[in-house]
């Protein structure tokens, strides 16, 4: 197979754009759709200060990366879950590709914010370990872009996550997630920062590929809470769709996103306003994490 | 050859001489869900490997429920 681009052996085949590209040409190919992604959505502004949500894993630093290489002015952002030697493991790669890069990094402790470890709060709450984990992410996420004056926050997602997700509120017909659904979420509130999504544009397997011919030293095991995850078996259900016929995924989100999630935007605003113990935004009176932080406390 | 597998890491004896797609047939793994690492490069499922060879599919994977 060569390269579309300069005839040469190639190193990847993308099967969806019938193409195929020698790792110099992709790495160039990966960053044109980060690139367009970012215009597409108007996700950055060229000079503002942006914060990388980091897990350490490929998608995270693979973006990283790219902004680091396309100029941004990035700050990265390290959630450790306490999640025994996956969580150690995490945090060195990140520390390490920051300090090799020179750039800052925040490090933040779900065990000091909440109270306790993701482990602890699986117990806990009785309910998927992803569940409080998720929720934990995403407001310390914004906390931290608030406390550190950043109006935005990056953060990994790929086309297989977004396509997983998608399925996963439809086959449930969760209609409220549809219009929460995009690569980019406008601040709907003072003290809620943007979300922004630049890899929505790849899949998994282009930012393994990345992060690979970039030399990127990432955590290849998988979290060992994630076995079982449902958002697993769905994107395993998308592969075999895509294996079948080449651009399902990227058929599936797009269409989506182009002609259906219109439709599901309600006219009506969901009212926000602030938990009443730690001031973040919340749609009743204390705020989903202020009510986990209770429940761990209660239960040691 | 040899062939190393990952999450859990392990590996496996499978007959070379033939192309990466017939081993990933032969393993069962979907193309799209491992790249497919020989040496410091990657290879295409349409390129040959040898008896004497070793490549890592490593899976793409990751996440929870987001």
């Amino acid at each position: 197979m060569k390269c579309r681009k300069c005839g040469g052996q190639a190193a990847i085949e993308l099967r969806r754009h019938n193409a195929a590209f020698c790792a110099e040409d992709f790495v160039g190919f990966f960053r044109n759709q980060v690139r367009e992604a970012i215009r597409k959505h108007r996700m950055l502004a060229r000079d503002e200060p942006v914060l990388v949500a980091v897990s350490g894993g490929k998608d995270s630093l693979a973006l990283w990366d790219v902004l680091i290489e396309e100029g941004y002015r990035t700050t990265g952002l390290h959630l450790d879950l306490g999640i025994f030697e996956y969580s150690v493991e995490s945090r060195a790669k990140c520390e390490a590709f920051a300090a090799a890069r020179g750039v800052p990094l925040l490090v933040s402790s779900v065990a000091e914010e909440v109270g306790a470890p993701v482990p602890i709060i699986k117990q806990v709450t009785r309910r998927p370990p992803c569940s409080g984990c998720g929720l934990s992410k995403r407001y310390l996420m914004n906390r931290a872009a608030l406390e550190h004056g950043f109006s935005v926050v990056v953060t990994g997602h790929n086309l297989d996550d977004e396509a997983a997700t998608l399925f996963g509120s439809v086959m449930h017909w969760q209609t409220e997630a549809l219009p929460r659904q995009s690569p980019a979420l406008p601040s709907t509130h003072a003290k809620l920062v943007r979300r922004v999504k630049p890899l929505y544009r790849l899949s998994e397997r282009e930012a393994a590929a990345y992060a690979f011919m970039r030399r990127i030293d990432y955590i290849v095991e998988e979290c060992p809470f994630a076995a079982g995850a449902t958002s697993i078996a769905h994107k395993e259900i998308l592969n075999r769709l895509e294996d079948a016929s080449p651009g399902a995924k990227h058929n599936f989100l797009f269409g989506f996103l182009d002609r259906a999630r219109p439709a599901f935007e309600r006219a009506e605003a969901v009212a926000l306003t602030e938990c009443v113990r730690c001031g973040q935004v919340t749609t009743g009176t204390l705020c989903a994490f202020c009510k986990l932080a209770d429940q761990v406390k209660r239960a040691r | 050859m040899k062939v190393v597998l990952r999450n859990p890491r392990r590996e496996v004896e499978v007959a070379g001489g033939r192309r990466v797609k017939d081993v990933l047939r032969d393993l069962d793994v979907i193309p799209e869900t491992v790249i497919v690492i020989r040496g410091d490069t990657l290879i295409t499922a349409d390129q040959m490997v040898h008896e004497t060879d070793t490549i890592e599919l490593r899976p793409v994977m990751s996440g929870g429920r987001r």
